[in-house]
């Protein structure tokens, strides 16, 4: 199998694009370019004011090959938002095809959004879904749409950009992402699906998912993420706020699969009512360095997080990993599983946190993470903190980490498959558990990924 | 003549540099059932190691030929292409690999023909009933949590769907119950054809009642020191080993 499939990039026709680096000048730039309203402009220059005055994260994986001067913070590609795939550019609409999301929309979605660079360029949602009330939009319709002031109410509230620099970066220069709503009671039967291509060079991403979820409705919005490789250095710094009212449910499904050139430093946090559940399911491939720990805030009573994540380090990457929980409620339980795979000397670093709040009486939470090392140069390492506060709560911790056995092979090569066979069989295998929480499209694509890293093709 | 499918030269081998194998000439003729008994430690297992391929075991001197090819230094999986299989002693466990899927993939790769889902799915539900093993097992993942005998039905359900030409048995009895054992050896008898041949190790003779044993060796300390037919089996169960060796001596 070979790697053309994500790797493949056309060149870029930009309409505008600002100069690299970060000055108030090119965000005030951004920001006109965008039509911001006023409240919009003045939040971007705020966060960039946090932005300069943040120190760069130096507890995880080195962030030295990010310079932010090279880095180009917007790029419009060269149309307008359309709704129907005809009327998007050639080149764009090629991308997208060849990633499979215009077929995927007709065979199992919803709606879908198609992000290309810094901007929403496709956006669609199926009429008997828009009929039930639901919203899919991109964000910058939304902030002049209907539901403004929801979305003024909301914007950052959950993901502040004190929160940690590259949230103030996103404040400052976010662009594009999805606004979903879906009424109380609605359940929308089949998922959303956002698609974010970052095809320029050299260049950040930065949309802005922003999910609310009313009370006793139901959603499936899954996210996909790719890019071609090229040898500058891309960020992705986007940021996804979820918002899960009363008795509500959220299932937020991603393949993220970055480039090895992609420095993915994303941030994603839900907050959750009483008897509502959020859950989580992860793929994290590609990229050369990632910080990623999905977070959820277990406000309600009774309410329920499940987070079950995968993630595939490689040769040249450092992929820093998690989740998150902060348990508030009474009754609230939270269970974390996680699967990690390293190979040829990529890092795999497992860093999670629960924190039991004092009020928190009865939470329960369970976290769980094995690693498969394929090779001795490969590192697998965990950080679990727990953080509890009060005596009335049960935590459990249990970490594996394995390698695949000689005899394993073995056995697999008596009944005729190669070695390279056999190994990707029990990787595949290893992933299983996650791959059958996805849906199908999506768990053979996860599976060709990593078929495709176990050929170490990729790079 | 009969036809030569199996040829085993002066076969020496280590495991973990601790001589095993000394000396091992065998012919194993296209449709033949040949029997492998022993004293434990004597190399019955290393042997079927070799034959299969296992690089934990390093053949150092002699030859291994299949179908008139020296295999000696192919790789496990050029020999189940070949048409050689091995039924474990242990077989391994594979988490996420339902039984059904494994198999399919098999198949497809030694034959190079498109597997039809469904009929592959009845081919094997009806192997696996034949088997008196639960078809829910199919949908299992490979051998997790299966109990000692289901492990032991499973090899030979493997055994009937891959349909090599060559098959060796290794303890596939040991562990089961009376009546898993008659269900086994039934399934052993379903496999066998003119065609192909079979090599079993046993300690238990109960497996080999139903078969139509055509050579039986006594293989000790690394060499093969007596060789006989069918009868072999009733004496060695009257009298074990010890007179055997003697003689060898």
């Amino acid at each position: 199998m070979n790697s053309s499939i994500y790797d493949f990039r056309y060149e870029t026709h930009a309409s505008f694009e600002t100069d690299a680096g970060l000055t108030p000048e090119i965000v005030e730039q951004i920001s006109k370019e965008k039509n911001d309203p006023d409240w919009m402009r003045e939040f971007r220059l705020k966060s960039l004011e946090i932005y300069q005055k943040t120190a760069v994260p130096n507890w995880g994986p080195p962030l030295d090959g990010l310079n932010m001067d090279q880095i180009i913070t917007y790029v419009r590609p060269d149309t307008p938002m359309r709704g129907k795939w005809s009327e998007v550019p050639d080149d764009i609409k090629n991308t997208f095809e060849r990633l499979g999301i215009p077929d995927a929309e007709q065979k199992s979605l919803a709606g879908v959004g198609a992000q290309y660079d810094s901007e929403v360029v496709y956006h669609n949602v199926k009429d008997e879904v828009a009929r039930q009330g639901v919203v899919y939009t991109d964000m910058e319709s939304a902030l002049r749409g209907p539901y403004a002031d929801l979305v003024k109410e909301k914007f950052m509230h959950l993901v502040p950009p004190t929160d940690h620099k590259f949230a103030a970066l996103h404040g400052a220069v976010w662009s594009g992402g999805s606004f979903v709503y879906v009424p109380a009671g609605v359940h929308v039967d089949i998922p959303l699906q956002s698609y974010f291509r970052l095809n320029a060079a050299g260049a950040g991403q930065f949309e802005h998912t922003l999910i609310i979820v009313e009370p006793g409705a139901y959603l499936h919005f899954i996210e996909g993420c790719s890019a071609p490789k090229y040898n500058v250095a891309n960020l992705h710094a986007g940021c996804v706020e979820l918002y899960v009212g009363k008795g509500a449910r959220l299932r937020y499904s991603t393949i993220e699969n970055w480039s090895k050139n992609m420095y993915n430093l994303n941030t994603k946090r839900a907050l959750v009512e009483d008897d509502g559940i959020m859950e989580w399911v992860s793929g994290s491939f590609g990229s050369h360095i990632s910080y990623l720990y999905p977070m959820t805030i277990l406000k309600g009573n009774n309410s329920h997080m499940d987070f079950t994540g995968i993630t595939f380090a490689g040769k040249t990457q450092a992929l820093d990993t998690g989740a998150k929980v902060v348990h508030n409620g009474r009754n609230t339980s939270s269970h974390i599983s996680t699967k990690s795979i390293s190979k040829d000397g990529g890092i795999c670093v497992y860093r999670s946190e629960v924190i039991i709040g004092k009020d928190a009486i009865g939470a329960k939470s369970s976290v769980n993470c094995d690693s498969l090392m394929l090779d001795s140069k490969s590192r697998s390492d965990t950080i679990p903190a727990m953080d509890v506060r009060n005596a009335d709560s049960d935590v459990g911790h249990e970490a594996k980490i394995g390698r695949i056995s000689d005899e394993a092979i073995f056995y697999l090569m008596s009944r005729g498959l190669s070695e390279e066979d056999a190994r990707a069989m029990i990787v595949s295998g290893f992933a299983e558990p996650v791959a059958k929480e996805l849906p199908l499209e999506y768990a053979v694509e996860m599976n060709n990924l990593i078929k495709l890293e176990m050929d170490g093709s990729t790079f | 003549m009969s036809e030569e499918l199996l040829r085993v030269e002066n076969l020496h081998a280590d495991v973990e540099e601790k001589e095993i194998l000394k000396g091992i000439n065998l012919v194993v003729n296209k449709g033949e059932t040949h029997v492998l008994m022993g004293p434990n430690g004597a190399g019955k297992s290393t042997l079927d190691n070799c034959i299969m391929g296992n690089p934990e075991y390093k053949v150092t001197e002699g030859k291994i030929l299949f179908g008139g090819e020296d295999i000696t230094r192919l790789k496990a999986d050029a020999r189940a292409r070949k048409g050689i299989f091995m039924s474990f002693q242990a077989p391994q466990e594979v988490p996420g690999v339902t039984m059904e899927d494994f198999l399919r993939v098999c198949k497809k790769n030694l034959t190079g023909e498109n597997i039809r889902y469904f009929a592959f799915h009845k081919e094997l539900a009806a192997t696996m009933k034949a088997l008196d093993m639960d078809d829910s097992y199919a949908s299992r993942y490979l051998n997790v949590g299966f109990s000692g005998g289901e492990k032991k039905k499973a090899e030979i359900v493997q055994m009937l769907t891959l349909n090599p030409t060559f098959a060796m048995l290794d303890e596939t009895d040991s562990g089961l119950d009376v009546d898993a054992v008659r269900v086994v050896s039934e399934g052993i008898r379903r496999f066998k054809t003119d065609e192909n041949s079979l090599l079993i190790i046993t300690h238990n003779t109960k497996i080999l009642e139903d078969l139509k044993v055509d050579f039986v060796h006594v293989l000790y300390d690394g060499k093969i020191i007596k060789t006989g037919g069918p009868e072999l089996v009733d004496y060695i169960n009257e009298n074990g080993f010890a007179e055997l060796i003697r003689e060898g001596e």
